[in-house]
């Protein structure tokens, strides 16, 4: 491993790749300065959001760069535990195999096998992926998120300084340390109704619609996409696609004309009040009244506005902030 | 204690100097400005979930909630802004679009929070239509009421439930909502302190409600109706009508009784004289044979349920004595009745209680004496409030009186029953006499007046601390003590005395935080400044009583002499318990 990981990181510019975009170097310098007796790794694989499916792919294709990514991560910031937390669809597909790398008896790459490394399942929707009510979960408590600060890198789980990463982002770790990244990322391609989901690893600041061309992607009908996610993630046309992707990268392409907005608006409302933690106020009930009038089909503009903003300004935690994005940019586009 | 270092801040452009260590809401407070909040208790961990206490911080971007935003040095806070204004309304509206009003039978009909603010962000209850509306009541027991759909889910009551050990109320998901519900679980049952009452900001939870039912004795010309009140009303009930946190109204509250057409006013004081003096003979009874150690105080209903459902093996540890309000209300439906020459039948003894689990207790078959329940109603501080308003009776207004004789005088040491300590204090008192066989050359604990006894212990059993313990020197014997309040930390005790079942000789708990003051039937709202003044005065009462020894009561040493003989004793002053199933 190299001495200056860290730095690399840095270099790099590697950012967390759950969505948040978070510097890693930045993440993992912070864990290792804080002194602390013990010290945790956890490594995010709750990928729950629907039209993201990359970290299943990693997983399948390429757990011992995961695994070695994680090692990697444990030894600079100087911890001796890690927890792998996989949904659990992905637990129950990947488990085996992961243990296997982790007691060294399929790969050569940890001499002796790596110690310290225990698997959860997550039980939850959602928000269980989010990263202090994935704390939470593990520790056995109440599953919502924990106020912050103080950050998980201060005080994580068992409140000891905790790095949290995304399964790409210890993939890239490793690539990193190797000195093989070439700057891409691995994007979750697919089509609204479509069982047909795909993965490809390309180029961080590629476009929207040089993606979708070079993957074959690109639609002959009359469409629209949600970037970034197939429920948080912003609507755009087929005009604003000159534009890189944030988020946990995934390109949901929807067919205009197919596509009904109240139904879809419709699943997402379905998918954030099932997926919400219950915690605070304009999460819970703001999202039960957005839902409500959509499945009227009776909105209120003045009262959407009302919800968007609270959601917006007062949620707990990224969920309810991040949940009004798709509603507010798809009325912008559609109506 | 190091000193928290202040640090400067600013709010609403006013600079101000903080503990570095609180929360904004905690400085605001601190400095007499009112940032409006629900979910926040002091007695309970910060939630943040009602996003009502939000303010502006300058140099970061949106709003954040006080009641978790720690203040930095040279931090700008403002308070009230248009933004400000609108999230806290439409979250109001979404707090409002949850909870049911009923606001004529609420308990905190005269100073309700949420129509208080309501009022101030011009918020449209009916915004949205109440998605609990038919969500159910529940009733727990004798005691408690809990209507479901004026819950606000902030959660408090699950929590005070879980810190009191009993974990009867759960978050259950349901149509996708986490609701708070009675568990299902047979093996929890609610012990009815009521701390989930008191805790509730938008009065979800009540008492079972008697005070209909008083009204029917109290028109009746053939029933003699008798109120008593217990040692923590004193110090509580002006509360209700804006008086100062723990302000004495003890003769007030007596002549606001005697407007609403009671025939004789006793106080359970008096009672609880008769508790002591029973208790007290029983622990050292229990010390010379080495039987059943440590004893357990029994006059807390809900700790005594707690035992029978939760830790029977415990129950030979708990005293037979019966609680005062049971003491006196057999007393005068035995003694007191053949002096007068009344009939029994016809006497309605009304307990007024500042805890909803009394209810509970004046049920219990086993205290029936000659077929007739000792106590007939039980009504809480806040009942008997309701009742006075109903009635137009101004407690500040009324005219002060004194108890009836004879079972109106207590001694010092039945007063300071109402808070935690007060029992183990009161039942030491006389065991000191008993044993050491001379008078207690002068009773005073407190460090302040710097006066040493051998009892110089007991002050330690003063206080809102959870947990006290003292040893205290009789002669040449040493007895073991702990005084518990809140169930949570009872159970930590039970588990200690599993291991060493020698670790204590005598224990008092009270299921409620600070003892009865902090009770389940108290004014809302209560934290531990509000409890810290309630106690203070009663001990301020007993520091001013001539007489400070239960035993030493003449009233008491009357009764006992004539009236109170082996058999009427073990009738009238002791009970037994069984082990309980969920009801």
């Amino acid at each position: 491993m190299s001495k200056n990981i860290i730095t690399k990181l840095k270099k790099e510019n590697l950012l967390g790749r759950g969505g948040a975009e978070f510097p890693a170097g930045l993440k993992w310098e912070m864990v290792k300065k804080v002194e602390a007796k013990k010290k945790y790794v956890i490594c995010n694989g709750s990928e729950g959001e629907p039209g993201v499916f990359k970290d299943g792919f990693i997983l399948e294709n390429y757990p011992e760069k995961v695994v070695r990514g994680i090692e990697i991560a444990m030894k600079a910031i100087g911890g001796k535990s890690a927890y792998i937390y996989l949904r659990k669809d992905y637990y129950q597909r990947f488990v085996k195999k992961l243990k296997k790398i982790i007691q060294n008896k399929i790969s050569p790459l940890n001499k002796g096998g790596l110690r310290g490394v225990s698997f959860f399942k997550k039980q939850n929707g959602y928000f269980a992926g989010e990263e202090t009510s994935l704390l939470n979960a593990i520790e056995g408590k109440t599953l919502e998120p924990r106020e912050k600060p103080p950050f998980p890198t201060e005080k994580g789980l068992f409140d000891c300084p905790t790095l949290i990463n995304n399964i790409e982002t210890f993939y890239y770790a490793a690539k990193i340390d190797e000195n093989k990244y070439k700057k891409t990322r691995f994007y979750s391609i697919s089509e609204n109704d479509s069982k047909d989901k795909n993965v490809y690893e390309l180029p961080i600041d590629w476009t929207i619609e040089k993606i979708l061309k070079e993957t074959k992607n690109f639609p002959r009908y009359n469409f629209f996409i949600q970037s970034g996610g197939g429920a948080s993630g912003e609507i755009l046309s087929s005009d604003d696609l000159n534009q890189k992707i944030g988020g946990s990268g995934a390109i949901v392409i929807y067919d205009f004309e197919k596509t009904d907005p109240f139904e879809l608006m419709k699943k997402w409302a379905d998918f954030f009040f099932t997926g919400n933690c219950n915690k605070c106020v304009p999460c819970r009930e703001g999202i039960y009244r957005i839902r409500e009038m959509i499945e009227e089909k009776k909105i209120d503009e003045k009262i959407l506005k009302d919800l968007f903003f609270v959601l917006k300004e007062t949620s707990f935690c990224p969920l309810g902030k991040t949940a009004v994005i798709p509603f507010e940019s798809l009325i912008k586009k559609m109506f | 204690m190091k000193k928290a270092q202040q640090i400067k801040i600013t709010i609403n452009k006013k600079k101000i100097k903080a503990g570095e260590n609180q929360t904004i809401l905690e400085a605001a407070e601190e400095n007499g400005i009112e940032i409006p909040s629900l979910c926040y208790h002091s007695d309970l961990k910060i939630k943040s979930n009602c996003r009502v206490c939000l303010v502006e911080i300058k140099g970061r971007k949106g709003l954040h909630p006080s009641c978790s935003t720690k203040i930095e040095s040279g931090m700008e806070i403002i308070t009230e802004s248009p933004k400000i204004s609108r999230a806290r309304k439409i979250n109001l509206e979404l707090v409002f679009a949850q909870h049911r009003e009923e606001c004529d039978d609420c308990i905190w009909n005269f100073d309700c929070q949420l129509l208080a603010l309501a009022k101030k962000y011009k918020v449209k209850i009916d915004r949205f239509i109440d998605r609990k509306k038919d969500y159910p009541v529940y009733k727990f027991g004798p005691s408690i009421e809990f209507d479901s759909s004026k819950c606000i889910n902030c959660g408090n009551c699950v929590e005070v439930c879980q810190n009191q050990g009993v974990n009867f109320l759960e978050a259950r998901k349901q149509n996708n909502f986490l609701e708070v519900v009675p568990t299902k679980d047979k093996n929890k049952d609610c012990i009815y302190c009521g701390q989930c009452i008191v805790h509730c900001p938008s009065g979800a939870f009540e008492a079972v409600g008697e005070f209909e039912k008083v009204s029917e004795p109290l028109r009746n010309k053939n029933k003699i109706v008798v109120f008593q009140f217990a040692p923590a009303i004193r110090t509580s009930i002006g509360e209700e009508f804006g008086l100062p946190f723990g302000e004495i109204v003890t003769e007030k509250l007596i002549g606001a009784i005697k407007k609403l057409g009671a025939d004789k006013i006793f106080d359970v004081s008096v009672g609880a004289d008769f508790t002591t003096i029973e208790e007290a003979d029983e622990l050292i009874e229990r010390l010379g044979n080495r039987k059943n150690l440590p004893m357990f105080t029994s006059c807390c209903p809900s700790w005594v349920k707690f035992i029978e459902f939760n830790y029977p093996e415990f129950i030979p540890n708990l005293a037979t004595t019966r609680s005062p309000q049971i003491i006196l209300g057999g007393l005068i439906k035995t003694y007191w009745a053949k002096k007068e020459n009344i009939d029994p039948k016809k006497i309605i003894v009304i307990s007024v209680m500042p805890c909803v689990a009394k209810k509970f207790e004046i049920q219990r078959k086993e205290l029936k004496i000659n077929e007739m329940k000792p106590v007939d109603y039980v009504l809480t501080t806040r009942e008997l409030a309701y009742l006075f308003i109903k009635h137009k009776i101004d407690l500040k207004k009324v005219k002060p009186e004194k108890a009836d004789n004879p079972l109106g005088i207590p001694s010092g040491a039945g007063v300071i029953y109402g808070a935690s300590g007060g029992v183990m204090e009161s039942a030491l008192r006389t065991v000191y006499a008993k044993l050491a066989k001379k008078r207690l050359p002068k009773i005073e604990f407190t460090p302040l007046n710097g006066c040493q006894t051998n009892l110089t212990g007991l002050k330690k059993v003063r206080g809102m601390d959870e947990v006290k313990k003292a040893n205290i020197k009789i002669d040449d014997r040493i007895i073991k003590i702990a005084v518990v309040n809140g169930l949570g930390n009872a159970k930590k005790i039970l588990e200690e005395l599993k291991e060493n079942p020698k670790k204590y000789d005598a224990v008092e708990v009270m299921a409620c935080p600070g003892g009865c003051i902090g009770g389940g039937g108290q004014p809302v709202p209560a934290d531990n400044e509000i409890r810290k003044e309630r106690a203070s005065r009663l001990y301020q009462i007993d520091t001013k009583n001539k007489i400070r020894l239960a035993h030493e009561n003449p009233i008491v040493k009357k009764v006992y002499r004539e009236f109170l003989n082996k058999k009427n004793r073990r009738l009238i002053c002791h009970t037994k318990y069984n082990a309980k199933r969920k009801s």
